[in-house]
């Protein structure tokens, strides 16, 4: 549907044939029209059909794991639907303020019907950017370290994390987020180092999302002070609009593509903290200039962590190990600090509770 | 980029008002867009009207204000005015300027009835 990147909702899957973080409804129109859309779940939502002429439809929901919720239909053309199954976030509230003083404005003057302007105020991505909070309080709480993979397709994302798995799996719990548009292929390959991964298939979609990684979360219940990994969509444009409650996002950059492309992709390289320069191993075949790729990557984020690597020979992978050694260590020692304050401040209480 | 999720974003804020509005149809969208955030208008105007269709808000105008883009140059040590997201300096060239203003993507207001 979308006309710049093919982007679409609705048929996002979770693996398993799991349909977990939006739902389908299928109208049918008293003039014959049918149509679907899916939307997402918060605890409740309600929405409205003004435009069925008799506000007669049938809903039709797939729920992947039974999780019960109940309808309240209204068939004049209003209804609100309820949500029983517990979600790992919730529905935010408008922020804004309502004004109810402001008129009209503009062209659109509405004459004498009862028209009026509602202050709204809010980030369109603020739905996302709520989920990713969620998600990064629990990642938190637990001292998960967690990274967001992206680049375009073929950099050799899946590569490097076989490898980068490989080498850590004995010191370290790991956990994958796999995302494509179609197939299980990659979450297969990551299984095959014998660590848990699950795929989520966007479909039309062209990046992953805080809501699907929140599901993904609790379908793999990672471990505490385990590393998180979400391998993104292959797609160096949309994924850098969308937090995903990680703690990093980690661009990957192959010497088969271009120099220039931090300058012609720089919203990615700048949303990035760290940049892998990958398949290092070619450079002696490749009319690649890495300096020249580095500078590029600094000027769109003159902040940047670069390290070079090859997946494939292994080299240069142990910088990038440590720091992400270095990085699950920070994790778990705030953890370990907040639950020290919690276990003082329980202590507190009841000594307090034992003078009463 | 990604247009459709974007609208899809837009409409949700949009459901939420009106249902909380009560109200029986959205006349008007108005959205700010800095023109340094990555959002193509045209495709977004597009994608709007394809998820709109059905809902509260189909048929809807959409008026899309644009917002400058500003950065503060750390070598002129002042706001400067930006055409693009981390182009140079139009003063001193630097590319060493970090985007203040103009990144925005907000629905700003509706008019419902």
């Amino acid at each position: 549907m979308c006309t710049v990147c093919g982007c679409g909702a609705g048929e996002t899957k979770i693996e398993g044939g799991v349909l977990e973080n939006a739902h389908e409804h299928t109208h049918v129109h008293e003039d014959g029209t049918v149509h679907t859309h899916a939307h997402d779940h918060g605890n409740d939502h309600d929405h409205s059909h003004d435009d069925a002429p008799l506000g007669v439809h049938s809903h039709t929901h797939h729920h992947s794991d039974g999780s019960e919720h109940s309808h309240a239909h209204v068939h004049d053309g209003d209804h609100a639907h309820s949500h029983g199954e517990e979600h790992h976030h919730h529905e935010h509230g408008i922020a804004g303020d309502l004004d109810y003083g402001t008129g009209p404005a503009r062209a659109h003057v509405p004459g004498m019907s009862q028209a009026r302007m509602v202050q709204i105020e809010q980030d369109i991505l603020s739905k996302n950017n709520t989920y990713a909070a969620a998600n990064r309080a629990a990642f938190d709480d637990r001292g998960i370290f967690a990274l967001n993979l992206v680049s375009s397709p073929g950099s050799g994302k899946t590569t490097l994390l076989v490898k980068t798995i490989e080498l850590l799996k004995d010191k370290i719990a790991i956990s994958v987020v796999e995302g494509d548009q179609q197939t299980s292929n990659d979450a297969e390959r990551i299984r095959a180092t014998g660590v848990p991964a699950l795929q989520i298939n966007t479909g039309k979609g062209c990046h992953l999302d805080g809501h699907m990684v929140g599901h993904a979360m609790e379908r793999l219940q990672p471990k505490d002070d385990s590393l998180f990994l979400i391998e993104n969509v292959g797609n160096l444009v949309c994924p850098a609009a969308f937090d995903l409650g990680e703690h990093h996002k980690v661009a990957i950059l192959s010497v088969t593509e271009g120099e220039d492309k931090p300058l012609k992709y720089p919203d990615m390289f700048a949303a990035a903290d760290v940049m892998l320069l990958n398949k290092c191993d070619l450079l002696p075949y490749l009319e690649f200039d890495a300096d020249l790729a580095e500078a590029n990557a600094r000027r769109v984020n003159p902040h940047l962590t670069i390290f070079r690597v090859s997946a494939t020979s292994g080299d240069g992978l142990s910088a990038w190990l440590d720091w992400i050694q270095s990085g699950l260590e920070a994790q778990r020692s705030k953890r370990s600090e907040s639950v020290d304050a919690l276990k003082r401040r329980v202590a507190e209480l009841e000594r307090q509770l034992a003078a009463k | 980029m990604h247009e459709m999720s974007l609208a899809e974003g837009v409409l949700q804020l949009v459901e939420d008002t009106a249902r909380r509005e009560s109200a029986n149809r959205v006349k008007l969208v108005v959205l700010e867009i800095g023109r340094l955030s990555s959002v193509e208008p045209e495709a977004l105007k597009f994608c709007f009207e394809a998820v709109t269709h059905g809902s509260i808000a189909q048929g809807a105008a959409l008026e899309i204000l644009a917002t400058p883009g500003a950065g503060w140059c750390m070598q002129c040590a002042e706001t400067v005015p930006m055409t693009e997201l981390y182009g140079a300096c139009p003063k001193c060239g630097s590319h060493q300027v970090q985007p203040t203003g103009g990144t925005e993507m907000r629905v700003k207001e509706i008019e419902i009835e």
